[in-house]
Protein backbone atom coordinates (compact mmCIF):
# COMPACT_ATOMS: atom_id res chain seq x y z
CA UNK A 1 0.00 0.00 0.00
CA UNK A 2 1.42 3.41 -0.87
CA UNK A 3 2.20 5.89 1.88
CA UNK A 4 -0.63 8.40 1.39
CA UNK A 5 -3.23 5.63 1.09
CA UNK A 6 -1.86 3.83 4.15
CA UNK A 7 -1.97 7.14 6.04
CA UNK A 8 -5.61 7.72 5.04
CA UNK A 9 -6.74 4.17 5.90
CA UNK A 10 -4.88 4.07 9.21
CA UNK A 11 -5.87 7.63 10.15
CA UNK A 12 -9.54 6.90 9.46
CA UNK A 13 -9.55 3.62 11.42
CA UNK A 14 -7.62 5.00 14.39
CA UNK A 15 -9.69 8.20 14.34
CA UNK A 16 -12.93 6.23 14.44
CA UNK A 17 -11.59 3.99 17.20
CA UNK A 18 -10.40 7.04 19.12
CA UNK A 19 -13.87 8.53 18.85
CA UNK A 20 -15.54 5.31 19.99
CA UNK A 21 -13.60 5.38 23.25
CA UNK A 22 -15.84 8.34 24.21
CA UNK A 23 -18.44 5.68 25.04
CA UNK A 24 -16.52 5.11 28.28
CA UNK A 25 -17.23 8.70 29.30
CA UNK A 26 -20.88 8.79 30.39
CA UNK A 27 -21.03 12.58 30.25
CA UNK A 28 -20.54 12.65 26.47
CA UNK A 29 -22.13 9.31 25.55
CA UNK A 30 -25.18 11.07 24.13
CA UNK A 31 -22.99 12.86 21.61
CA UNK A 32 -21.11 9.68 20.61
CA UNK A 33 -22.07 9.74 16.92
CA UNK A 34 -20.89 13.31 16.45
CA UNK A 35 -17.67 12.57 18.32
CA UNK A 36 -16.98 9.49 16.20
CA UNK A 37 -17.65 11.38 12.95
CA UNK A 38 -15.50 14.32 14.06
CA UNK A 39 -12.71 12.06 15.27
CA UNK A 40 -12.80 10.04 12.04
CA UNK A 41 -12.51 13.19 9.95
CA UNK A 42 -9.67 14.39 12.17
CA UNK A 43 -7.89 11.04 11.70
CA UNK A 44 -8.47 11.18 7.95
CA UNK A 45 -7.00 14.68 7.69
CA UNK A 46 -4.03 13.63 9.82
CA UNK A 47 -3.57 10.52 7.64
CA UNK A 48 -3.59 12.56 4.41
CA UNK A 49 -1.07 15.09 5.73
CA UNK A 50 1.24 12.49 7.29
CA UNK A 51 0.96 10.17 4.27
CA UNK A 52 1.93 12.90 1.81
CA UNK A 53 4.75 14.00 4.09
CA UNK A 54 6.02 10.40 4.16
CA UNK A 55 5.96 10.34 0.37
CA UNK A 56 8.12 13.47 0.22
CA UNK A 57 10.44 12.78 3.15
CA UNK A 58 11.86 9.30 3.52
CA UNK A 59 12.93 9.36 7.17
CA UNK A 60 11.50 7.35 10.05
CA UNK A 61 12.51 9.92 12.67
CA UNK A 62 11.09 12.89 10.74
CA UNK A 63 7.96 10.91 9.90
CA UNK A 64 7.33 10.17 13.56
CA UNK A 65 8.03 13.79 14.55
CA UNK A 66 5.73 15.14 11.85
CA UNK A 67 3.01 12.65 12.85
CA UNK A 68 3.30 13.72 16.47
CA UNK A 69 3.12 17.41 15.52
CA UNK A 70 0.09 16.96 13.24
CA UNK A 71 -1.67 14.75 15.79
CA UNK A 72 -1.09 17.29 18.55
CA UNK A 73 -2.10 20.24 16.38
CA UNK A 74 -5.36 18.73 15.16
CA UNK A 75 -6.19 17.52 18.67
CA UNK A 76 -5.47 21.02 19.99
CA UNK A 77 -7.91 22.49 17.45
CA UNK A 78 -10.57 19.94 18.47
CA UNK A 79 -9.99 20.66 22.16
CA UNK A 80 -10.13 24.41 21.60
CA UNK A 81 -13.49 23.98 19.82
CA UNK A 82 -15.05 22.24 22.84
CA UNK A 83 -17.96 24.23 24.23
CA UNK A 84 -18.00 25.15 27.90
CA UNK A 85 -15.29 26.06 30.34
CA UNK A 86 -13.44 22.69 30.18
CA UNK A 87 -11.54 22.07 27.01
CA UNK A 88 -9.92 18.76 28.07
CA UNK A 89 -6.66 19.69 26.33
CA UNK A 90 -4.68 16.95 28.06
CA UNK A 91 -7.31 14.23 27.57
CA UNK A 92 -7.72 15.04 23.88
CA UNK A 93 -4.19 16.01 22.87
CA UNK A 94 -2.30 13.13 24.49
CA UNK A 95 -4.03 10.30 22.60
CA UNK A 96 -4.21 12.51 19.51
CA UNK A 97 -0.44 12.90 19.59
CA UNK A 98 0.07 9.15 19.98
CA UNK A 99 -2.29 8.42 17.09
CA UNK A 100 -0.32 10.86 14.92
CA UNK A 101 2.92 9.18 15.99
CA UNK A 102 1.53 5.74 15.08
CA UNK A 103 0.46 6.97 11.64
CA UNK A 104 3.85 8.67 11.12
CA UNK A 105 5.69 5.49 12.06
CA UNK A 106 3.46 3.19 10.03
CA UNK A 107 3.57 5.26 6.83
CA UNK A 108 7.38 5.40 6.92
CA UNK A 109 7.88 1.79 7.97
CA UNK A 110 5.22 -0.04 6.00
CA UNK A 111 4.14 2.29 3.20
CA UNK A 112 5.58 1.60 -0.23
CA UNK A 113 6.79 4.60 -2.21
CA UNK A 114 4.59 5.74 -5.07
CA UNK A 115 6.23 4.65 -8.34
CA UNK A 116 7.58 7.50 -10.44
CA UNK A 117 5.47 8.41 -13.46
CA UNK A 118 7.11 9.08 -16.80
CA UNK B 1 77.12 -18.19 -14.16
CA UNK B 2 75.02 -17.96 -11.01
CA UNK B 3 78.24 -17.60 -9.08
CA UNK B 4 78.68 -14.08 -10.51
CA UNK B 5 75.12 -12.83 -9.99
CA UNK B 6 73.49 -11.71 -6.79
CA UNK B 7 70.14 -13.17 -5.74
CA UNK B 8 68.35 -9.92 -6.49
CA UNK B 9 69.91 -9.74 -9.95
CA UNK B 10 68.84 -13.33 -10.58
CA UNK B 11 65.33 -12.51 -9.41
CA UNK B 12 65.17 -9.54 -11.79
CA UNK B 13 66.34 -11.76 -14.65
CA UNK B 14 63.73 -14.36 -13.78
CA UNK B 15 61.02 -11.71 -13.72
CA UNK B 16 62.18 -10.34 -17.05
CA UNK B 17 62.05 -13.82 -18.57
CA UNK B 18 58.55 -14.37 -17.16
CA UNK B 19 57.25 -11.00 -18.37
CA UNK B 20 54.96 -11.31 -21.36
CA UNK B 21 56.39 -10.31 -24.73
CA UNK B 22 54.02 -7.59 -25.85
CA UNK B 23 56.02 -6.55 -28.92
CA UNK B 24 53.75 -5.64 -31.80
CA UNK B 25 50.58 -5.84 -29.68
CA UNK B 26 48.33 -3.01 -28.61
CA UNK B 27 49.46 -3.50 -25.01
CA UNK B 28 52.31 -1.94 -23.07
CA UNK B 29 53.54 -3.50 -19.84
CA UNK B 30 53.00 -1.32 -16.77
CA UNK B 31 53.38 -3.54 -13.73
CA UNK B 32 53.08 -7.05 -12.40
CA UNK B 33 49.98 -7.52 -10.25
CA UNK B 34 50.32 -11.05 -9.02
CA UNK B 35 51.30 -14.62 -9.64
CA UNK B 36 48.84 -17.50 -9.63
CA UNK B 37 49.16 -21.22 -10.05
CA UNK B 38 49.49 -21.30 -13.80
CA UNK B 39 50.19 -17.75 -14.76
CA UNK B 40 50.90 -14.19 -13.91
CA UNK B 41 48.59 -11.21 -14.00
CA UNK B 42 49.99 -7.92 -15.27
CA UNK B 43 48.73 -4.39 -15.46
CA UNK B 44 49.09 -3.32 -19.09
CA UNK B 45 48.05 -0.24 -21.00
CA UNK B 46 45.78 -0.70 -24.00
CA UNK B 47 47.42 1.87 -26.26
CA UNK B 48 44.48 2.03 -28.68
CA UNK B 49 41.79 2.69 -26.11
CA UNK B 50 44.22 4.46 -23.77
CA UNK B 51 43.19 2.61 -20.66
CA UNK B 52 44.78 0.20 -18.27
CA UNK B 53 43.61 -3.41 -18.26
CA UNK B 54 44.71 -6.61 -16.55
CA UNK B 55 46.46 -9.22 -18.68
CA UNK B 56 46.66 -12.83 -17.59
CA UNK B 57 49.28 -15.01 -19.23
CA UNK B 58 50.66 -18.49 -18.65
CA UNK B 59 54.03 -18.54 -16.98
CA UNK B 60 54.66 -22.26 -16.60
CA UNK B 61 56.03 -24.72 -19.13
CA UNK B 62 53.19 -26.12 -21.20
CA UNK B 63 54.52 -28.87 -23.44
CA UNK B 64 51.18 -30.61 -23.99
CA UNK B 65 49.06 -27.47 -24.21
CA UNK B 66 47.02 -28.26 -21.09
CA UNK B 67 47.57 -24.85 -19.52
CA UNK B 68 46.90 -23.08 -22.79
CA UNK B 69 43.59 -24.89 -23.15
CA UNK B 70 42.67 -24.13 -19.55
CA UNK B 71 43.50 -20.42 -19.85
CA UNK B 72 41.46 -20.10 -23.02
CA UNK B 73 38.62 -22.08 -21.42
CA UNK B 74 38.75 -19.71 -18.45
CA UNK B 75 38.56 -16.71 -20.81
CA UNK B 76 35.60 -18.23 -22.68
CA UNK B 77 33.77 -19.06 -19.47
CA UNK B 78 34.19 -15.55 -18.09
CA UNK B 79 33.21 -14.07 -21.45
CA UNK B 80 29.89 -15.92 -21.39
CA UNK B 81 29.18 -14.79 -17.84
CA UNK B 82 28.17 -11.19 -18.39
CA UNK B 83 27.31 -10.01 -14.90
CA UNK B 84 28.28 -6.89 -12.89
CA UNK B 85 29.82 -9.19 -10.27
CA UNK B 86 32.11 -10.93 -12.74
CA UNK B 87 35.10 -9.17 -14.31
CA UNK B 88 34.53 -8.77 -18.06
CA UNK B 89 37.03 -10.20 -20.54
CA UNK B 90 38.08 -7.79 -23.29
CA UNK B 91 40.37 -9.78 -25.52
CA UNK B 92 42.15 -13.15 -25.83
CA UNK B 93 44.83 -14.57 -28.09
CA UNK B 94 48.49 -15.53 -28.40
CA UNK B 95 51.43 -13.27 -27.60
CA UNK B 96 54.43 -13.01 -29.95
CA UNK B 97 56.28 -15.41 -27.62
CA UNK B 98 53.55 -17.99 -28.25
CA UNK B 99 51.99 -17.81 -24.82
CA UNK B 100 48.21 -17.50 -24.60
CA UNK B 101 46.72 -14.54 -22.78
CA UNK B 102 43.50 -12.75 -22.12
CA UNK B 103 42.82 -9.23 -20.96
CA UNK B 104 40.11 -8.15 -18.60
CA UNK B 105 38.94 -5.11 -16.69
CA UNK B 106 41.54 -3.90 -14.23
CA UNK B 107 39.97 -4.06 -10.78
CA UNK B 108 41.59 -1.85 -8.19
CA UNK B 109 40.22 -2.73 -4.81
CA UNK B 110 40.73 -4.95 -1.82
CA UNK B 111 40.38 -8.68 -1.42
CA UNK B 112 37.57 -9.70 0.91
CA UNK B 113 40.02 -11.03 3.50
CA UNK B 114 41.66 -7.57 3.59
CA UNK B 115 38.42 -5.61 3.32
CA UNK B 116 36.51 -7.42 6.06
CA UNK B 117 38.19 -5.58 8.94
CA UNK B 118 36.71 -2.31 7.68
CA UNK B 119 33.19 -3.76 7.97
CA UNK B 120 32.47 -4.03 11.70
CA UNK B 121 28.71 -4.53 11.48
CA UNK B 122 27.42 -8.08 11.08
CA UNK B 123 24.43 -6.97 9.04
CA UNK B 124 26.73 -5.10 6.61
CA UNK B 125 28.84 -8.24 6.29
CA UNK B 126 25.77 -10.31 5.55
CA UNK B 127 24.67 -7.81 2.91
CA UNK B 128 28.14 -8.16 1.42
CA UNK B 129 27.69 -11.93 1.45
CA UNK B 130 24.41 -11.60 -0.44
CA UNK B 131 26.21 -9.63 -3.13
CA UNK B 132 28.79 -12.41 -3.39
CA UNK B 133 25.99 -14.93 -3.88
CA UNK B 134 24.56 -13.00 -6.86
CA UNK B 135 27.31 -13.69 -9.44
CA UNK B 136 27.74 -17.27 -8.21
CA UNK B 137 24.01 -17.93 -8.64
CA UNK B 138 24.25 -16.32 -12.07
CA UNK B 139 27.16 -18.59 -13.03
CA UNK B 140 25.26 -21.66 -11.81
CA UNK B 141 22.26 -20.61 -13.86
CA UNK B 142 24.60 -20.63 -16.85
CA UNK B 143 25.98 -24.06 -15.96
CA UNK B 144 29.31 -22.92 -14.55
CA UNK B 145 30.87 -23.99 -11.24
CA UNK B 146 33.57 -21.78 -9.77
CA UNK B 147 35.23 -24.47 -7.60
CA UNK B 148 37.60 -22.08 -5.86
CA UNK B 149 35.43 -19.62 -3.96
CA UNK B 150 37.32 -18.10 -1.05
CA UNK B 151 37.84 -14.61 0.43
CA UNK B 152 41.05 -14.14 -1.56
CA UNK B 153 39.05 -14.54 -4.77
CA UNK B 154 36.46 -11.93 -3.89
CA UNK B 155 37.35 -8.35 -4.74
CA UNK B 156 35.70 -5.26 -3.29
CA UNK B 157 36.08 -2.30 -5.62
CA UNK B 158 36.62 1.31 -4.58
CA UNK B 159 32.91 2.06 -4.97
CA UNK B 160 31.83 -1.01 -3.02
CA UNK B 161 31.32 -3.21 -6.06
CA UNK B 162 31.72 -6.91 -5.34
CA UNK B 163 33.50 -9.04 -7.92
CA UNK B 164 34.07 -12.78 -7.94
CA UNK B 165 37.53 -13.34 -9.41
CA UNK B 166 39.75 -16.15 -10.61
CA UNK B 167 37.61 -18.52 -12.61
CA UNK B 168 40.72 -20.52 -13.49
CA UNK B 169 39.40 -23.68 -11.84
CA UNK B 170 35.85 -23.28 -13.05
CA UNK B 171 33.99 -26.09 -14.72
CA UNK B 172 31.16 -26.14 -17.21
CA UNK B 173 28.39 -28.48 -16.13
CA UNK B 174 26.46 -30.64 -18.53
CA UNK B 175 27.35 -31.82 -22.02
CA UNK B 176 30.08 -29.59 -23.38
CA UNK B 177 33.24 -30.31 -25.35
CA UNK B 178 35.28 -28.17 -22.94
CA UNK B 179 33.71 -29.68 -19.86
CA UNK B 180 36.77 -30.09 -17.72
CA UNK B 181 40.43 -29.94 -18.49
CA UNK B 182 42.39 -32.01 -16.02
CA UNK B 183 45.25 -30.30 -14.31
CA UNK B 184 48.23 -31.92 -12.82
CA UNK B 185 49.45 -29.57 -10.16
CA UNK B 186 52.86 -31.19 -10.23
CA UNK B 187 53.40 -28.99 -13.27
CA UNK B 188 52.18 -25.95 -11.51
CA UNK B 189 53.91 -23.39 -9.43
CA UNK B 190 54.38 -25.09 -6.08
CA UNK B 191 53.99 -21.76 -4.32
CA UNK B 192 50.46 -21.47 -5.56
CA UNK B 193 48.88 -20.65 -2.26
CA UNK B 194 47.82 -24.00 -0.99
CA UNK B 195 45.62 -24.72 -3.95
CA UNK B 196 45.76 -28.35 -4.59
CA UNK B 197 44.82 -29.62 -7.96
CA UNK B 198 43.26 -32.73 -9.03
CA UNK B 199 40.23 -34.63 -10.05
CA UNK B 200 39.77 -38.22 -11.02
CA UNK B 201 43.02 -40.04 -10.54
CA UNK B 202 44.08 -38.31 -7.40
CA UNK B 203 43.63 -34.80 -8.69
CA UNK B 204 42.09 -32.25 -6.36
CA UNK B 205 40.96 -28.77 -7.33
CA UNK B 206 40.28 -26.05 -4.82
CA UNK B 207 41.55 -24.53 -1.57
CA UNK B 208 41.61 -26.44 1.71
CA UNK B 209 39.15 -25.02 4.20
CA UNK B 210 36.89 -23.80 1.45
CA UNK B 211 36.65 -27.05 -0.52
CA UNK B 212 33.64 -29.30 -0.09
CA UNK B 213 34.32 -32.87 1.17
CA UNK B 214 33.41 -34.30 -2.23
CA UNK B 215 35.90 -31.92 -3.84
CA UNK B 216 38.58 -33.07 -1.41
CA UNK B 217 37.83 -36.68 -2.35
CA UNK B 218 38.33 -35.83 -6.00
CA UNK B 219 34.73 -36.59 -6.91
CA UNK B 220 34.21 -36.00 -10.63
CA UNK B 221 30.48 -35.47 -10.35
CA UNK B 222 30.61 -32.14 -8.54
CA UNK B 223 27.61 -29.89 -8.81
CA UNK B 224 26.61 -26.46 -7.54
CA UNK B 225 26.43 -27.74 -3.98
CA UNK B 226 30.25 -27.77 -3.96
CA UNK B 227 30.19 -23.98 -4.45
CA UNK B 228 27.44 -23.72 -1.83
CA UNK B 229 29.80 -25.39 0.65
CA UNK B 230 32.48 -22.80 -0.22
CA UNK B 231 29.95 -20.00 0.22
CA UNK B 232 29.14 -21.46 3.64
CA UNK B 233 32.85 -21.31 4.48
CA UNK B 234 32.93 -17.67 3.30
CA UNK B 235 29.88 -16.98 5.50
CA UNK B 236 31.75 -18.51 8.41
CA UNK B 237 34.75 -16.31 7.62
CA UNK B 238 32.57 -13.20 7.49
CA UNK B 239 30.89 -13.98 10.80
CA UNK B 240 34.09 -14.75 12.66
CA UNK B 241 36.98 -12.75 11.16
CA UNK B 242 37.65 -9.66 13.26
CA UNK B 243 34.19 -10.06 14.76
CA UNK B 244 33.58 -11.03 18.36
CA UNK B 245 29.84 -10.42 18.66
CA UNK B 246 27.37 -13.22 19.33
CA UNK B 247 26.15 -15.21 16.34
CA UNK B 248 22.44 -15.95 16.39
CA UNK B 249 21.40 -19.60 16.21
CA UNK B 250 19.52 -19.22 12.90
CA UNK B 251 22.64 -17.75 11.29
CA UNK B 252 24.79 -20.59 12.62
CA UNK B 253 22.19 -23.03 11.29
CA UNK B 254 22.38 -21.43 7.84
CA UNK B 255 26.15 -21.76 7.87
CA UNK B 256 26.01 -25.38 9.02
CA UNK B 257 23.39 -26.24 6.42
CA UNK B 258 25.56 -24.73 3.65
CA UNK B 259 28.61 -26.63 4.95
CA UNK B 260 26.90 -29.95 5.58
CA UNK B 261 29.13 -32.97 5.00
CA UNK B 262 26.46 -34.58 2.87
CA UNK B 263 25.67 -32.50 -0.25
CA UNK B 264 22.03 -33.62 -0.05
CA UNK B 265 21.73 -31.88 3.32
CA UNK B 266 22.91 -28.53 1.92
CA UNK B 267 20.85 -25.81 0.32
CA UNK B 268 19.86 -26.92 -3.15
CA UNK B 269 20.73 -23.63 -4.81
CA UNK B 270 22.69 -20.48 -4.03
CA UNK B 271 19.40 -18.58 -4.22
CA UNK B 272 18.01 -20.74 -1.39
CA UNK B 273 21.06 -19.92 0.71
CA UNK B 274 20.84 -16.20 -0.11
CA UNK B 275 17.11 -16.16 0.63
CA UNK B 276 17.73 -17.63 4.08
CA UNK B 277 20.42 -15.04 4.83
CA UNK B 278 18.16 -12.23 3.56
CA UNK B 279 15.30 -13.54 5.72
CA UNK B 280 17.62 -13.63 8.72
CA UNK B 281 18.57 -10.00 8.04
CA UNK B 282 14.89 -9.05 7.85
CA UNK B 283 14.09 -10.86 11.10
CA UNK B 284 12.05 -13.53 9.30
CA UNK B 285 12.16 -17.29 9.79
CA UNK B 286 14.83 -19.26 7.94
CA UNK B 287 14.44 -22.72 6.48
CA UNK B 288 17.70 -23.91 8.03
CA UNK B 289 16.40 -23.29 11.55
CA UNK B 290 12.92 -24.67 12.20
CA UNK B 291 11.37 -22.98 15.20
CA UNK B 292 8.36 -23.63 17.43
CA UNK B 293 5.28 -21.41 17.73
CA UNK B 294 6.61 -19.63 20.82
CA UNK B 295 9.91 -18.76 19.21
CA UNK B 296 8.07 -17.62 16.08
CA UNK B 297 5.74 -15.43 18.14
CA UNK B 298 8.63 -13.90 20.04
CA UNK B 299 10.48 -13.14 16.79
CA UNK B 300 7.33 -11.44 15.49
CA UNK B 301 7.11 -9.34 18.64
CA UNK B 302 10.78 -8.37 18.43
CA UNK B 303 10.44 -7.51 14.74
CA UNK B 304 7.37 -5.35 15.31
CA UNK B 305 8.36 -3.96 18.71
CA UNK B 306 8.04 -0.28 17.83
CA UNK B 307 4.62 -0.81 16.31
CA UNK B 308 3.48 -2.83 19.31
CA UNK B 309 4.93 -0.35 21.81
CA UNK B 310 3.12 2.54 20.13
CA UNK B 311 -0.20 0.71 20.18
CA UNK B 312 0.34 -0.31 23.80
CA UNK B 313 1.17 3.30 24.70
CA UNK B 314 -2.06 4.43 23.05
CA UNK B 315 -4.12 1.78 24.82
CA UNK B 316 -2.48 2.64 28.14
CA UNK B 317 -3.17 6.35 27.74
CA UNK B 318 -6.75 5.69 26.72
CA UNK B 319 -7.30 3.34 29.67
CA UNK B 320 -5.76 5.81 32.12
CA UNK B 321 -7.90 8.65 30.78
CA UNK B 322 -11.03 6.52 31.15
CA UNK B 323 -10.26 5.49 34.72
CA UNK B 324 -8.98 8.83 35.92
CA UNK B 325 -11.38 11.16 34.12
CA UNK B 326 -13.04 13.84 36.27
CA UNK B 327 -16.49 12.75 37.40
Amino acid sequence: MNKPLLGVVLGTILGAFDGLTAWFTPAVRNALLGIVIGSTIKGLIAGVLIGFFARKVNSLALGILFGLAVGLLLAFVVAAMQPGPDHYYFAIMLPGGIVGTIIGYATQRFGSPVPATH
Amino acid sequence: MTRFLSDSALERLREAADSPDLTGTRYRLVDKLGQGGMGGVYCVEDTELERKVALKVISVPDPDGTWTARLLQEARIIARLEHPGIVPVHDAGLLPDGRPYYTMKLVQGKRLDEHVESVPSLSDRLRLFLRICDPVAFAHAHGVLHRDLKPANIMIGPFGEVLVMDWGLSKVLGPSPSKDIPIDRADADPSAESRASLTGHGRIIGTPGYMSPEQVHGDDSLDQRADIYSLGAILQFLTTAEYSGPIAKPLSAIRMCAMAENPDARFRTVSDLATDVAHFLDGLSVTAYPEGPLARAWRWVVRNRTWILLLLAYMLVRTMLIFFQPR
